[in-house]
Order: structure tokens, then C-alpha cells, then sequence
């Protein structure tokens, strides 16, 4: 198969973060060196109570955290494989999915590798030059109805997928800036 | 708490990172910021410390110096100077046949805009001279400088480039 033979999308279905039926809280986000940031998250139940209470706090704490776009279980302490994405609107995104959040997440396809510079609200002081791939497919289960879904995604929305994928691993955009200078100190605050 | 500004250069050799490393770790020196880079040959280390008296540092390094082509300097510096205001966040790419003062009048083009100039590395291979220089702009100048470097780039016969340089937070 080619790069240019895409799988089909089949999109979130009849799932928003609605049909998780419960109210969000926000949770602290924590900083790097914290070693849940550190460590591989464990697969979670996606229809669990707990695993759909986590669900609405990641949105409910993206929401409030100034120009964030995902957010995964780790970065408020979990270590757990689910994450919180929305793009809408930002101005790179291309394709986008709206509000979601994914458990048990995985890269099943990844091609068209672009150089970006990303920062992360558990590393606030650095950025840094990480490439990623600018064609993707995700999949993954949706909470609640824990539905697998496969995500066909492309540019911004695809870079967002593979940070939060790669919180969930215990990796940071740190274990893949480009070289030696590739870390800046970040001074320009949202 | 003492800082420290420290600067190491010599000839490039397996093992310089470490030795110096180990004398600063050995006198309770804390590593803080630098950067570590070999130029033409030379191995060239800017660090920052916290920790032991300049002079303690200067002497452990001499040591070291003495056995090879080892070069240091250690000064107390005050810790944390004037922060300047954070501006737009730019990369200038600057290449072209080497002649002398492209560095000078490049920068000196960013500096009049109001530009800072946070990082900044040149390279020369052959007849290619590179610059590469991490600058904050203030906000809505960047065209305009944008059109000055470009005068100067073709008096100097180099191209330039300046690309925003803003990170996503994700």
C-alpha cells in the first residue's frame, strides 16, 4: 500500500463529549520532571466509570488551559492511555475531529514526516523542533461507548495525535527534538 | 550562591565533555545552562554553574588544562540580569560566498529593528558561508526588516530568509 491510499475514516460516529453524561472537572496539569510523565501508561477499560469520569476532566481542563489542543491522562497525574484533542479552529489545522478523546490509542499509519516546533504545557519553558508526520491514521476506542474508531488525520491535528500518543508512552517532545540545538527557551507566553 | 560564567576551548579529543564535567561535579559545581559544540577542530564549551568560588573552579580547570590544549576562564557573574521583553520569535537564514562583515551588517539590521538575537551560529565550508540566528522581533516589524535584510543581503551578495518560528502548544 501506498502513502496515498488512505484507509477510511470512520469518524467519531454519533459520539461528542456529551455522551459522556458527566461533568468535568479540572484537574492540576503537572510539570516535567514528574515521572508519570516518564512512564509508559497502562491500557485502560474504556466503558469504565472511571476511565469516562477521566475523559470529561481532560476536556474540561484542556478547555480551560489558554490555546491548548490536547491533553493527555499523564500531564494531570494518570497513568493512563487516553487523551483529550481539539484543534478546531486553530489555524493549521486542516482536517479535524473536533472535541475527542481516545483510549488505548495507536499509530497504525504515519507518512509525509514535517519538521514543527511544539511546546507542551508539562515542559512550559522550553520548545523545541520535532518532526512528525503530516498524514496519519489513528485508532483507537471512544469512551463510554468504547466504539473502536479509525482516524484519518493530516496536518496539525495529526502533530497534536502524535504528542498526546506519545504522552501516553512516557515520551515527551524532548525524546525527539531534531539535534542538540534543537531546544529553545520558550518566552512567548499565550 | 555563587554563578559562574565559564568558557572551555581546545583542540577536539574524545573525552573533553566528561573531564570537564567531572571537575566541575567533583567541586559541587551545578551544570546549569550551556551549550558544547565543536568548531573548525576546536571543541568549544560556554557553561553556566552555581556552586564554588571562581577561583576554586579556575584552578581545578588548570589543572586539566595543563595536561592537554585545554583553554579556560571562570568569572562570577550576577545570576539572572535584566530579562529584555519577549518578542516575536524569528530564524534568520543567512548563505552566500564568504566575505568579510556579513555577520556585522546582518545583525546590525536586527538590532536597529529593535531585534534580539538569542542564538546564533555560523559556518564556513569551502567558498558557502552559513549564518543561522534565532532573533525576537518586536511585534508587526517583521516585514520591514524583512526588507532591510533583503538591501543588505544583495549588497553583501548573500540570500537571506526570516521565517516565524512560534511554537504550537500542544
Amino acid at each position: 500500500m501506498t502513502g496515498e491510499e488512505r484507509e477510511p475514516d470512520v469518524g467519531l460516529g454519533d459520539w461528542t463529549p456529551e455522551s459522556l453524561d458527566v461533568p468535568g472537572e479540572v484537574r492540576a496539569v503537572v510539570s516535567a520532571p514528574h515521572p508519570v510523565l516518564s512512564r509508559g501508561a497502562d491500557e485502560v477499560d474504556p466503558t469504565a466509570k472511571e476511565t469516562v469520569q477521566l475523559a470529561a476532566d481532560l476536556i474540561a481542563t484542556m478547555k480551560v488551559s489558554p490555546g491548548c489542543v490536547g491533553l493527555a491522562a499523564p500531564q494531570v497525574g494518570v497513568g493512563a492511555r487516553v487523551f483529550a484533542v481539539d484543534v478546531t479552529g486553530h489555524p493549521k489545522a486542516v482536517t479535524t475531529h473536533g472535541t475527542f478523546v481516545l483510549c488505548n490509542a495507536r499509530v497504525v499509519e504515519a507518512t509525509r514526516w514535517k519538521p514543527g516546533r511544539e511546546g507542551c504545557m508539562s515542559v512550559p519553558d522550553l520548545t523545541g523542533d520535532v518532526k512528525r508526520a503530516s498524514r496519519l491514521v489513528v485508532e483507537g476506542d471512544l469512551p463510554g461507548s468504547g466504539v473502536p474508531v479509525r482516524l484519518v488525520t493530516d496536518g496539525f491535528e495529526a502533530r497534536a495525535l502524535q504528542h498526546e500518543i506519545d504522552h501516553c508512552a512516557g515520551l515527551l517532545f524532548l525524546d525527539r527534538v531534531a539535534g542538540a540545538h534543537a531546544v529553545y527557551q520558550r518566552k512567548v507566553y499565550l | 550562591m555563587n554563578e559562574l560564567a565559564i568558557t572551555v576551548i581546545g583542540r577536539d579529543r574524545p573525552g573533553i565533555v566528561a573531564d570537564v564535567a567531572e571537575v566541575l561535579a567533583r567541586l559541587g559545581a551545578n551544570l546549569t545552562d550551556s551549550t558544547m559544540t565543536r568548531l573548525r577542530g576546536h571543541f568549544a564549551m560556554t557553561l553556566i554553574c552555581t556552586g564554588p568560588a571562581a577561583a576554586e573552579v579556575e584552578a581545578a580547570l588548570a589543572s586539566l588544562a595543563a595536561e592537554g590544549q585545554l583553554l579556560a576562564t571562570v568569572r562570577a557573574v550576577t545570576p539572572d540580569g535584566d530579562v529584555p521583553p519577549a518578542g516575536e520569535p524569528y530564524v534568520m537564514a543567512v548563505h552566500g560566498s564568504d566575505r568579510m562583515g556579513i555577520v556585522a551588517a546582518m545583525t546590525r539590521v536586527l538590532v536597529d529593528a529593535g531585534g534580539n538575537v538569542t542564538d546564533l551560529s555560523t559556518r564556513l565550508t569551502g567558498a558557502l558561508y552559513v549564518v543561522l540566528a534565532e532573533v525576537e522581533l518586536p511585534a508587526g516589524v517583521a516585514d520591514a526588516v524583512l526588507d532591510r535584510l533583503h538591501r543588505t543581503a544583495a549588497e553583501l551578495g548573500v540570500e537571506v530568509t526570516l521565517r516565524p518560528a512560534d511554537p504550537d502548544l500542544l
